[in-house]
């Protein structure tokens, strides 16, 4: 009998406790689990993005926000079935992810760093220049709000949704060829590769997929789409918990998505870290540690761990 | 007699690729020693083991000590690597690439500016110009210059010749045996040029393939059969 | 006569800092627009002033910034953090009865320990990957900002104003003398520091360094030491910088977040690799978003910070190297 990969039965595992979960959570903490999933789908995009083409984004809680008030607008104008925003969320953040790509093609490195960081201080306040339109600061709310439950299901089937698709798409020619672009831009193009497509395509699939993590966050805060909601921190966060779950591969992703979504959580009942900056320490700690002792996320200890057991 | 240099049974290896395949070789204080091979023979690698700027196993010593560190202590104890490529600053200027010459040397450079001044009078007209924007003779003056503001117990030459038109290499090595003459620089200059090599140095070593071939004096290297044939042309 | 047209020849040599001609012309322009509205209206003089003290500050950063892009290639996320921080140190050494001034200094010490210690612990270790470095520097971001609200509260806390509340009077135009005293130190140190690098062994060395590791090992220069002493003297840079933000912003944790933002707008706007372009970059930023402020309609203060990123981004699609920047080639 063939032997069954690792990964699989691992996805299968996760899968089934997903799958019971609900019946056994009540509604808050279906709620944070519904955030894990929403970080799950940002973080496998950037993953995409940085860990596989190796360019940096500080910018995609911008794609999430073009993402959130995409649901935000189709609702509350044209009462759009919630459901199906997303996938107008998806398709309008990844034109939106291609429009940023091209220009995004001459930097590299810490240049593109900054030029997405500036994204992501900028994007936001455009809600309050077309306020309006927008909704500025209070922002703009959906014609229905969802529950806890629905929101989960819903969250959760959009992420193995979209994990199906990043695997498929990541183990084939372009997976490749994303690869190829991150280790060595010279020897890809000297094999033929046409850079520029593969990355502004690895820009666009990225910002897609955070564009339906970002409408899934508008969904989980009362329908609401704010500003504020979609600052600076937000990109940090998914960047963060992108490195946690290892650059670069797609196991780990689980586990930087739910570093993310409960550490706030966990820590706010913990005694001497209880306030909101305590919070900030162990984040920053974990963080700073996480990059010294395990610079391949978590996603690098499975494969060490995988590794330890196949020579036992 | 204890050499100045030693390399007993040295191997060396860029990542998983093996460049020495146990090189040993000796250079006798106040010695001109030569080594010589084709590209890819392991020439540059020798050197870079001795700064240790490549991994490395085996004995080295320098001096009667084992030579252990990375090249800033390589620097500090005497030996002066010009590397291929030369090693200048191109940015700074050539004033500024001297002082970074004299750089281990405590106070004031004063002596040894004369001292350089002496052998290469007309860097002090360029003091002031970009080092990247001297031609590639001057530069190689400059690198050896530079080398030389160390007042360095031994001096490793990495291919001077490389580029250079034939009357400046036979400048070059002029002042190579110049400095060795009369401020009694120990040598090991790496050549691919031999003929010109043999003729300036008292030993030889021929590299083939990561490990010596041949070692011997330079005269009876020189009319060697096989040396003769592979890097002598005749 | 050959002697003498040799040096004169332009063509191979770039001007000082690396700038070409073009834009030493555009600059020149610039001041002499700016004295023009100096000399005739009294609000863009004050404007201009105010603003060539804010900019200082943000040059000051940027500076930090450059000299840290210069050594290592990375840009440093927590260097207003840091800033932030060792002011809280003097507050806390005034605290314990220091005086103003004696804080000061004793500040800069520690901050030059404190970035040492970072680059070697934190920074040393993972310094062959950009993107590891970004993560760190942002974790540490993090982690500084929740120590210093954690030990100190988040609330508003005040230190003596070093250089008092007086303002002078020049015609119409009002002065405050904490903007000029601001100018002052900030010059100052800006100045030392450029002796430092340019006539100094260890400035040669440090250069070196960041020019060119391998060959500056070859000569003896410890190489990992003058990266990390790099970071310390961008601490140092960071500590003068917040602490003559702390007079106009009070202290509170926030306080260098804004102006790192503009940091990063004027090294960038300057050339990332270049120190007089850090200075230049950040005068321009202070003095511009002064000037529109004032002069245009719809430019309120809450549209500071995305005006000077939009000139981020700017420069970035214009051109990346910023105005004294130099097109290296690269090694392949």
């Amino acid at each position: 009998m063939r032997r069954i990969p690792a990964g699989l039965v691992v996805a299968a595992f996760a899968a089934v406790v997903i799958g019971l979960l609900p019946f056994t959570l009540d509604g808050y903490h279906e709620g944070l689990a519904a955030r894990v999933a929403i970080y799950f789908i940002a973080i496998l995009g950037l993953n995409i993005l940085t860990g596989y083409t190796g360019q940096i984004s500080i910018g995609h809680g911008a794609f999430m926000a073009i993402g959130g008030y995409t649901t935000a607008v189709m609702s509350h104008y044209h009462h759009t079935n919630l459901v199906a925003t997303l996938p107008m969320a998806f398709a309008t953040a990844f034109v939106c992810g291609v429009v940023v790509g091209i220009p995004a093609l001459r930097f590299s490195g810490v240049y593109l760093a900054l030029a997405t960081f500036a994204l992501a201080v900028s994007v936001p306040q455009f809600a309050l220049k077309f306020s309006k339109f927008l909704g500025a600061r209070n922002g703009l709310q959906t014609s229905q709000t969802v529950t806890h439950e629905w929101l989960y299901i819903v969250s959760w089937t959009s992420a193995a949704i979209l994990f199906l698709v990043a695997w498929l798409l990541l183990r084939g020619r372009t997976g490749r060829a994303f690869r190829a672009v991150r280790d060595s831009e010279l020897a890809a193009v000297s094999t033929g590769i046409s850079l520029p497509i593969y990355k502004v395509l690895a820009f666009g699939v990225s910002a897609a997929f955070a564009g339906v993590a970002g409408s899934l966050f508008v969904l989980a805060t009362f329908g609401f789409a704010q500003p504020d909601e979609f600052g600076v921190l937000l990109s940090l966060q998914i960047l963060i918990g992108a490195a946690v779950a290892g650059l670069g591969s797609l196991w780990g992703v689980l586990a930087g998505a739910v570093f993310i979504g409960l550490l706030p959580e966990i820590s706010s009942s913990a005694p001497l870290v209880g306030s909101s900056h305590g919070q900030d320490v162990v984040f920053g700690l974990i963080v700073v540690a996480i990059m010294l002792l395990l610079p391949n996320g978590v996603a690098g200890l499975l494969l060490r761990l995988s590794r330890l057991r196949a020579r036992a | 007699m204890t050499a100045l240099l030693e390399l007993e049974d040295v191997h060396a290896r860029y990542g998983p690729v093996k460049a020495l395949h146990g090189v040993s070789l000796a250079v006798g204080e106040g010695e001109i020693v030569a080594v010589l091979g084709a590209n890819g023979a392991g020439k540059t690698t020798t050197l870079r083991a001795i700064s240790n700027t490549v991994r490395r196993e085996g004995s080295i010593r320098f001096a009667g000590k084992p030579l252990r560190g990375g090249p800033e202590t390589a620097a500090r104890l005497g030996i002066a690597h010009v590397p291929d490529g030369r090693g200048t600053f191109a940015e700074l200027t050539v004033w500024e690439n001297l002082r970074l010459g004299g750089y281990t040397r405590r106070g004031n450079l004063k002596s040894e500016f004369d001292r350089v001044r002496t052998y290469f009078p007309w860097l002090e007209d360029r003091r002031d110009q970009q080092a990247g924007t001297l031609s590639g003779g001057e530069q190689q003056m400059l690198a050896l210059a530079r080398a030389f503001m160390q007042r360095p117990h031994l001096l490793l030459l990495d291919e001077p010749s490389l580029g250079l038109a034939p009357l400046l290499v036979t400048e070059v090595f002029r002042i190579v045996r110049e400095l060795n003459e009369n401020e009694g620089m120990t040598v090991l200059v790496v050549e691919q040029n031999a003929h010109i090599a043999l003729q300036l140095a008292s030993t030889a070593y021929v590299l083939e393939v990561g490990a010596v071939a041949l070692s011997g004096p330079s005269g009876e290297l020189a009319r060697h059969e096989s040396v003769r044939r592979s890097y002598l042309g005749y | 006569m050959v002697a003498l047209a040799r040096k004169l020849d332009l063509r191979d040599r770039r001007l000082g800092g690396g700038v070409s001609l073009p834009v030493l012309a555009g600059i020149v322009a610039a001041c002499v627009f700016l004295v023009i509205g100096c000399l005739t209206s009294s609000i863009f003089a004050q404007q201009t002033v105010a603003g060539l003290s804010q900019g200082v500050i943000y040059s000051s950063l940027a500076l930090a910034l450059v000299l840290i892009y210069r050594a290592t290639e990375v840009i440093n996320f927590a260097q207003g953090e840091m800033a932030m921080a060792t002011t809280y140190i003097a507050y806390q050494l005034t605290l314990w009865g220091l005086s103003y001034w004696a804080a000061f200094f004793l500040t800069l010490a520690i901050a030059f320990v404190f970035g040492v210690v970072v680059q070697v612990t934190v920074i040393r270790p993972i310094q062959q990957s950009v993107i590891a470095v970004v993560i760190v520097t942002i974790g540490l971001f993090l982690l500084i900002d929740g120590l210093v609200t954690w030990k100190f509260g988040a609330d508003l806390k005040f230190m003596a104003a070093p250089f008092g509340n007086s303002v002078y009077h020049v015609g119409t135009v009002t002065f405050a003398r904490q903007d000029l005293g601001t100018l002052v130190v900030t010059v100052v140190s800006v100045v030392l520091l450029w002796l430092l690098f340019q006539y100094t062994k260890l400035g040669l060395a440090m250069r070196a360094a960041a020019l060119r590791p391998a060959a500056a090992a070859l000569v003896g220069v410890r190489v990992r030491w003058m990266l990390a002493i790099g970071w310390g003297l961008a601490a140092v840079l960071g500590a003068v910088a917040g602490l003559m933000t702390e007079p106009t912003t009070f202290l509170q944790p926030t306080m260098m977040q804004a102006v790192l933002l503009y940091a990063f707008a004027a090294a960038v706007l300057g050339g990332l690799e270049s120190p007089v372009g850090a200075v230049v970059g950040g005068l321009a930023i202070g003095i511009f978003l002064n000037l529109v402020g004032q002069y245009v309609g719809f430019a309120t203060s809450e549209l500071r910070l995305p005006i000077a990123f939009a000139v981020l981004l700017g420069v970035l699609l214009l051109k990346p190297t910023g105005l004294f920047g130099r097109k290296t080639a690269r090694r392949v």
